[in-house]
């Protein structure tokens, strides 16, 4: 059955990855509802957070063709309960609505906060899931709403640890490379407890 | 994201490598993509100057007049590709090309997609406008990054020239390695022209990659406890068992247990058709016991093979009955079409070498002999009167028996895309390993004659005899040139029908025969050999084609054969596509 999951991507830093990454999901017909990408705690390391309208069986398949990538350390797919997640919104709303005592509290009520006021408009952030941030942009409408913007989705794995600690001891060791007939004591990548 | 072109190599050297010649002084980019390319044992490469590609071929010429390096100028980009897959299968090394930026560029894709599909180590480098100029629609730029990006293992743009030898150690690290594939290396003409402190370190070691994974000793226990369970184990062959050079390993494990062996159409000559535990061929042309055969084990062991559409047809009717071990270097590969009840991701030649140790000895002799009955049938339908056919026209595969018979089996078979591919498949008697290539994949008409070149340039000492369909012929027939200037001694059997003969024969089966654009009004193909001073002959009757046969083989250098065959003969047994594999038909 289809529905929502999120995907996370782990990769070196690379021009181009995020073509790499994007035309996998392009072949097989799926459609990227939201993509977010920054570094890492760890220097060099890229995490991209995907969300995408699919089976699990068919993206348990896409993963595995995303981390036959070079550049690729590991990609995940998660349920809805494996991750915390959050995206956020700004509101560009005329400055007129400010004269308007209800606005105020409608902003305090969602746990918003005004960034800027400039002469005829002022911003506010919101943070949430996207249904949150949806809700508000209707409550905000009526009082004169001038633009909307929203992020992709970040997301925090629940159980993610020992993959980040095992990111981690790479970018210690600085084991780019090693010396022939060296085993990496983490290059079996079934040896990766997570 | 930061703009890092390559990440600094800090391995230690191999001792399998020439150490390269040390240079004191700086020098080009240019000389530095030679000079890394000889430090990778690079003999050959296959290749066409063009504007942006001139400074490396400057540097070349000093390379190639000391004899360091050879250069074969091939008549099309498309053709260095398919030259540089024949090389790379006939000689185990990897295949590299040059070409330069835009329409050179481009003319690589074809080769390079179906290096991909068929695994084929290659790397080809491309020049590029310079660095200031990308993206301005310079003369001759294209975008060949993105172009080749879903069709490479991997590709880099470099664009200073102490990026280059990191960069083409790490394509040559990443081209052979693990699933070989084939990597594109773009460098910018001001990367060529400027110079660095040459220092070439072979890469070893690249930290999100990793080629090839450690055995898992449980999914081994795994596999050979369902093995030894079974009455009807079967193997089915792949690409893969060449690869990892992996023959032997495989021959013993199939003995010790008396498992018959089924190929894919790329893992043939894996084992001697004359191996008593081989059954033959499976897919949409493949042995009509095999493919039966597969839908009555009751395991199924698919070793570096990854279930293409041609070998299972209906997945849904695909050997449901039986528990499905799959070895597999590729992890994307297991699960992808077919699930695996005991998957085994690791190399072949190492998973097979632990089977062995763990599998039971067991009497398999009435299950082999249903391939045997099986058998009888597709030669009492099909082949006898194929390959010894007394009357008529001349039949492709009586042409395919003699010239396994002439050559005892031990060319190299380079096929093109066809008819005449499964006939030659079906009919040559494989002898030794990586003596056949083809197209498998990809399905690329005109990959015979570039890539019999390539196989010859790899392999000087064996027989390499191409088999090439009239109308595949005339997609690259001007690689005629390459071969005549360079003294490839290749031989050429083209098996005109005068049609585009797999197409027509689809058009008979399943489009009530309406012919559309598959008649072929063909040129004299041997005044075109002619042309190209490449000697050759024009066989129609049955009673020469022998003596045309020794004549091509007994002719030193290149030659040509035209076979006047069959008009509107057909592959069988066949599996219509999409069709379950059990409704395989024998005429």
């Amino acid at each position: 059955m289809q529905k929502e999951y999120t995907i996370t991507v782990y990769t070196e830093d690379r021009i181009g990855i995020t073509n790499r990454i994007t035309i996998i999901f392009t072949r097989r017909r799926i459609n990227i509802t939201s993509l977010t990408t920054s570094e890492t705690e760890i220097p060099g390391v890229y995490k991209f957070v995907i969300t995408v309208l699919a089976t699990r069986e068919l993206l348990d398949k896409v993963v595995l063709q995303i981390e036959r990538l070079i550049e690729i350390h590991r990609a995940f797919v998660h349920e809805e309960d494996e991750v915390v997640y959050q995206e956020l919104a700004l509101y560009k709303v005329s400055t007129k609505a400010l004269s308007n005592g209800n606005i105020e509290r409608l902003i305090r009520d969602n746990h918003a906060r005004i960034l800027t006021i400039a002469e005829d408009y002022f911003v506010i952030e919101k943070t949430g899931h996207q249904q949150e941030l949806l809700d508000m942009l209707k409550k905000l409408e009526p009082y004169g709403l001038i633009e909307y913007t929203k992020s992709g989705r970040v997301a925090i794995v629940k159980w993610s640890r020992r993959f980040h600690e095992h990111l981690k001891n790479l970018g210690e060791k600085q084991m780019d490379n090693l010396p022939p007939g060296v085993t990496h004591p983490e290059a079996n990548r079934s040896g990766i407890s997570l | 994201m930061q703009q890092k072109d390559v990440l600094p190599m800090k391995t230690e050297k191999s001792d399998k490598r020439p150490a390269p010649a040390p240079v004191s002084e700086p020098i080009t980019g240019a000389e530095a993509v030679i000079r890394s390319l000889i430090a990778e044992g690079v003999e050959t490469i296959f290749g066409y100057p063009g504007g942006a590609i001139m400074p490396i071929y400057d540097a070349l010429y000093d390379f190639q007049v000391s004899g360091q390096v050879n250069h074969i100028l091939v008549r099309h980009e498309q053709g260095a590709t398919h030259a540089a897959q024949g090389y790379a299968r006939s000689s185990g090394k990897t295949g590299v090309v040059f070409a330069t930026s835009g329409p050179g560029a481009t003319n690589l894709v074809t080769g390079l997609a179906d290096a991909y599909m068929d695994s084929t180590p290659m790397v080809a480098i491309t020049g590029q406008v310079a660095a200031a100029l990308l993206g301005t629609d310079a003369f001759q730029e294209t975008d060949v990054i993105g172009i080749t990006m879903p069709i490479t293992k991997w590709n880099i743009q470099v664009t200073r020239p102490e990026d280059i030898p990191g960069a083409i150690a790490k394509a040559f690290y990443i081209a052979k390695s693990g699933r070989p594939g084939p990597v594109l290396v773009d460098i910018t003409k001001n990367a060529q022209f400027g110079k660095l402190d040459f220092q070439y370190e072979a890469c070893e070691y690249i930290r999100s990659y990793r080629p090839k994974p450690v055995l898992n000793m449980e999914q081994v226990e795994a596999a050979a406890a369902l093995i030894n369970a079974s009455k009807r184990p079967y193997i089915l062959c792949g690409h893969g068992v060449l690869i990892a050079d992996a023959q032997k390993e495989l021959i013993a494990f199939a003995e010790k247990a008396g498992i018959p062996i089924a190929s894919t159409l790329l893992g043939l000559s894996a084992v001697s058709v004359d191996h008593p535990l081989y059954v033959g061929y499976v897919g949409m042309h493949g042995n009509y016991s095999p493919n039966i055969n597969t839908n009555e084990c009751d395991v199924l062991i698919a070793v570096g093979m990854r279930f293409d559409d041609r070998i299972t047809g209906d997945v849904n009717t695909y050997a449901r009955q039986a528990k499905v071990v799959h070895i597999e270097i590729d992890e994307a590969e297991i699960h992808k079409i077919i699930k695996a009840d005991a998957p085994v991701h690791a190399d072949a030649k190492e998973a097979l070498q632990a089977l062995t140790g763990k599998i039971d000895a067991k009497d398999t002799k009435a299950w082999i002999q249903s391939f045997k009955e099986l058998d009888k049938q597709e030669d009492e339908k099909v082949r006898h009167k194929e390959l010894y056919p007394t009357e008529g026209e001349l039949k492709m595969a009586e042409v395919i028996r003699l010239i396994s018979e002439k050559t005892g089996g031990e060319a190299i078979l380079v096929t093109d895309v066809g008819q005449h591919q499964m006939i030659a498949s079906r009919y040559y008697g494989f002898k030794s390993p990586n003596t056949n290539i083809t197209s498998g994949g990809m399905g690329t008409m005109g990959f015979a004659l570039p890539a019999a070149m390539g196989a010859k340039v790899g392999k000087e000492e064996r027989e390499v005899v191409a088999i090439i369909g009239d109308g595949c012929f005339q997609m690259t027939l001007q690689e005629l040139g390459t071969i005549y200037q360079s003294k490839i001694g290749v031989k050429i059997v083209i098996l005109n029908n005068n049609f585009l003969g797999m197409v027509r024969q689809w058009q008979q089966l399943f489009f009530d025969r309406r012919y559309s654009s598959t008649e072929m009004t063909n040129p004299d193909f041997v005044q075109i050999a002619k042309g190209f001073f490449i000697p050759g002959k024009k066989v129609t009757d049955r009673s020469e084609i022998s003596d045309a046969i020794d004549e091509m083989l007994n002719t030193p250098g290149a030659y040509l054969l035209e076979v006047v065959v069959e008009k509107e003969d057909n592959v069988f047994p066949m599996v219509p596509a999409g069709a379950p594999i059990a409704s395989i038909r024998l005429d």
